[in-house]
């Protein structure tokens, strides 16, 4: 098996995202800052101590009780310093944090104490994910029991796992290799053991490697199977709107609007919700009939549900397909 | 003065310790004093409980595997630790002692505004320790100090409930310490203290008990909740039954954000004293160090989202809660930049307190500095959870609240006690706390920027060397803090006796006797000079002091 990267710089974590030196970047900056700050201070420290030390018992000091102008300095110099620091910090995170729309979208769902992953195209994994370097990857994540959080330090990444809703995270790797993967929020009795490893290969790795793991289903062909006969949604929800519930051809992306007037944007997370709690959100012009099925499907089965409604077309790209409503 | 009178006869005077010595003389006190020595003693048990529970940790890292313990006792051990230390220790620290035996006598009071309700204060903070201390030894809890939902609501299988009542009894404590101070300060100050010529170390505590007011009933509730939660389970913060674990981050940040200022802030105003009485010089911008007490405790109510910036709260909720962190940076480094100053033409001597009001500095740097790596919301992202998190609020609480408590501690000790303690002794225990500490907690930021998450029994080879540099530092530091408890115990025995004023000093605490009598001072001070008033108008007697000097 593959060797763990390291970085050649040593006590220095390894870097291979896109992202990551804007990370570093960051860091040295602020390290920059803190070290000039603190050996300006102690130096200053160093030298009032020792020049000004005591030279006969209890004699005073200077009368000096402040400046305005120092004040003001010293106030104003941090402050300009420290919105430096959050503009830094503020363009950094929103490369890690907004997932771009073209990405290759994989699974996770966390519970204690293991990841599980699929693929787009089926292949299921635990503890360890293989992905393609230079390749725009989102995960949609969430878990089965308490909250958990998928860490990669090389990627300089992470983001919370939470019971009950969906959460993102984006990467895309640069450098092949294989990286520690850290559940980075305590979740019991192992939670340290709840790591592995992700594995950034060459394409054509990874195509080999796609092709070496037979894949049983893909998310959308076991979301198909669930939907149109184990679970029977299909018996309501037509690929036209003949069904008592609406058709769901179309349906993510779209702005969809609800009985109580709002409106609300078709994400995983509504479509999660619907089949959960689906007297939370009712569609405007249908009957509040759909029955909930909570505790009947499994995160798992809920993420292919939510992956096959998705393959019925997004409202964006697919216009015509939504014709119909 | 008076004590010159006391300090010539020969009778035993008599004073608040010798004042009865019956325990129910001390039980039943309603003297601001004997209350703050019976919060001193409690709270050094729950800093050692905390301190070997931290020994343990140490040992556990000292290799990768998970070896010294089972990980389910590791997990209970970093608990445990988290507990005693903040709740127990960390928050009473220096407002119950110092706090509550300094304020009244530095405003010129008799005792506190509420005596009985300063006793009742320490019996809810006994009766809280007592339960906690009870769950811990029936099987512990195993949760995280921080008590996250739902592991703590629906799948721990450990004493939740029975830790949380003790914590919950608890914060009451805490809001009628600060309900008192607040009114103490307000209505009792002697005639001619007006508020500009209170101690910092004062308004210092007055920002404190406003955060301990308006925070401590929120942590309350939300203990309560995950109580019931727990017990009846009504959906409030597990998804499973229709509540949201984000909430419960919300509401236990938004006290345990401020908790951070009721630790830091009067260690903050211990500083302000050491430096100022050890220049022997008026403070430099008294205004701004009392201002800036005051900022940091109305804004540290507006960051605590900086803990959830990858909990899944909205990006925009995000950078608003990044650029107030940054915001509340400012008045910390306020104080810093005077501090600094006012060493400036000064007569600085390095008695042992004072060497903690420098190590202070440095450490409280080092803590202050790496707060904005955490604010800083792109950084935050990698490094949150992580070592860096520990490294980073180690720095603050450990470098900031205890090298504060510890300074003041020895500041005051010939006041509380009427004896001196060893300085050699006290330098020493300085020097191997402050290099103990370094040597600790700065390997854990480099730990935390290479990825070592925390809370891990475990952890991967690679990592060992720094985390043995760590608890080889931890075993310096250790001895440091135990030296402090042996070398101050013994000078009650074998310590010189204490002059009313050993470095002459002008605080109204220096200008009664040592210890002070029962009602502090024979009859009440009225202030004519300025906090930290080196000049001649001050009402002191050099020459005096210095034939104490000699004598002592
Ligand atoms: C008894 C009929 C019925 C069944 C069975 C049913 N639904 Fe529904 N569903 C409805 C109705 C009616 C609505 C519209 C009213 C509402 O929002 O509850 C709806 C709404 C929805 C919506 C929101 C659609 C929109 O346009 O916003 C989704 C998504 C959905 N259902 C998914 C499912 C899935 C997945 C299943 C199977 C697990 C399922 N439904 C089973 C009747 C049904
Ligand atoms: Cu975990
Ligand atoms: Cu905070």
């Amino acid at each position: 098996m593959q060797q763990q990267s390291y970085s050649w710089v040593p006590l220095f974590p390894e870097r291979a995202s896109s992202f990551a030196w804007e990370v570093d970047a960051l860091y040295f900056y602020l390290v920059a800052i803190s070290v000039f700050f603190t050996v300006l201070i102690v130096a200053t420290i160093f030298y009032f101590a020792i020049r000004y030390r005591e030279k006969e018992k209890f004699k005073s000091g200077a009368e000096i009780h402040g400046s305005l102008l120092l004040e003001t300095t010293w106030t104003a110099i941090p402050f300009v310093i420290a919105m430096t620091i959050f503009l830094g910090g503020a363009i950094v995170y929103y490369n890690q944090y907004r997932p771009p729309k073209d990405a290759m979208e994989i699974y996770v769902v966390g519970k204690q104490w293991m990841w599980k992953m699929q693929h787009p195209t089926g292949q299921r994994e635990i503890n360890e994910l293989h992905v393609p370097v230079n390749t725009k990857i989102k995960l949609i994540m969430t878990t089965e029991d308490v909250l958990h959080d998928f860490y990669i330090p090389a990627f300089r990444t992470k983001a919370d796992v939470v019971p009950g809703r969906y959460t993102t995270l984006w990467f895309e790797a640069t450098k092949p290799g294989k990286y520690h993967l850290y559940c980075a929020e305590y979740c019991g009795l192992n939670h340290s053991g709840m790591g592995g490893w992700i594995y950034v290969m060459e394409k054509e790795d990874y195509e080999r490697w796609l092709a070496g793991n037979v894949s049983n289903q893909t998310p959308a062909e076991a979301g198909k199977e669930l939907f149109e006969a184990k679970l029977g949604c299909a018996s309501c929800h037509q690929q036209n709107d003949q069904g008592r519930g609406p058709t769901l051809v179309g349906l993510f992306g779209k702005e969809v609007k609800l009985a109580n007037g709002q409106k609300v944007i078709a994400n995983e997370e509504y479509i999660r919700n619907s089949i959960l709690n689906p007297q939370g959100q009712i569609v405007e012009g249908y009957q509040p009939i759909m029955p909930t099925f909570k505790g009947q499907v499994t995160e798992e089965q809920l993420v292919a549900l939510v992956a096959y409604i998705k393959s019925l077309g997004t409202q964006p790209q697919s216009n015509t397909m939504t014709a119909s409503n | 003065m008076e004590n010159i009178k006391a300090t010539e006869t020969k009778e035993v005077k008599v004073n608040y310790l010798n004042n009865g010595y019956s325990i129910w003389s001390w039980l039943f006190t309603k003297d601001h004093k004997r209350i703050a020595i019976m919060y001193l003693i409690s709270i050094s048990i729950f800093f050692l409980i905390g301190g070997l529970y931290a020994a343990a940790i140490r040992l556990e890292l000292l290799t990768p595997q998970s070896d010294l313990f089972e990980t389910g006792t590791y997990n209970k051990i970093f608990t445990h630790h988290g507990i005693m230390m903040v709740f127990f220790f960390l928050i009473p620290a220096i407002p119950a002692t110092l706090g509550n035996f300094m304020i009244p006598i530095m405003i010129g009071a008799k005792d506190l505004a509420f005596p009985r309700i300063n006793l009742l204060s320490l019996y809810l903070y006994w009766l809280g320790g007592i339960i906690t201390l009870w769950a811990l030894l029936q099987g512990g809890v195993d949760t995280g100090w921080t008590f996250y939902t739902p592991y703590s609501t629906t799948f721990s299988n450990s004493y939740v409930v029975a830790a949380g009542l003790g914590i919950f009894i608890n914060g009451f404590s805490s809001i009628l310490t600060g309900l008192n101070f607040i009114v103490t300060i307000h209505t009792m100050r002697a005639p001619g203290m007006t508020w500009f010529r209170l101690p910092l170390f004062v308004w210092a505590h007055y920002a404190t008990s406003l955060v301990m007011i308006l925070g401590t009933p929120v942590v309350a509730i939300t203990i309560l909740l995950v109580a019931v939660e727990r017990i009846a389970r009504i959906g409030i913060f597990d998804p499973a039954i229709g509540g949201d674990p984000i909430l419960f981050q919300h509401l236990f940040w938004f006290y345990s954000h401020p908790a951070v200022y009721i630790m830091i802030l009067p260690s903050m105003g211990v500083i302000s004293e050491l430096i100022a009485n050890f220049s022997r010089k008026r403070i430099f911008g008294y205004e701004f160090i009392a201002f800036s007490s005051i900022a940091i405790a109305v804004f540290g109510f507006l960051v605590w989202g900086h803990h959830m910036f990858v909990s899944g709260q909205s990006i925009y909720a995000g950078l608003v809660f990044s650029f107030l962190t940054m915001v509340v940076a400012v008045p910390s480094a306020i104080k810093v930049f005077n501090w600094t100053a006012t060493l400036y033409k000064g007569q600085v001597s390095y008695d042992t307190p004072m060497l903690y009001a420098l190590g202070f500095i440095g450490l409280f740097l080092i803590g202050g500095l790496t707060g904005l790596f955490l604010g800083s919301i792109g950084l935050n992202v990698h490094l949150t959870d992580t070592y860096f998190v520990v490294a980073h609020f180690h720095y603050v609480m450990v470098g900031g609240t205890v090298l504060g408590y510890l300074g003041g501690l020895h500041y005051w000790w010939p006041k509380m006690t009427g004896k001196m303690y060893s300085e050699f002794w006290g330098k020493i225990s300085a020097m191997l706390v402050f290099v103990g500490f370094n040597l600790t907690f700065f390997p854990q930021f480099i730990l935390g920027y290479m990825g070592m998450p925390r809370r891990y029994a475990a952890y991967p080879p690679e990592l060992q060397v720094l985390n043995i540099f760590s608890t080889a530092g931890a075993s310096v530091l250790g001895v440091g803090l135990v030296l402090p408890v042996i070398y101050l115990t013994l000078s009650l025995i074998v310590g010189k006796k204490a002059p009313a004023n050993p470095w002459l000093l002008p605080g109204l605490e220096w200008r009664t006797s040592s210890p002070p009598p029962t009602e502090n001072f024979e009859e009440t001070p009225v202030v004519t000079w300025e906090a930290y008033e080196f000049s001649e108008d001050n009402g002191l007697d050099i020459e005096k002091a210095k034939r104490e000097l000699v004598t002592a």
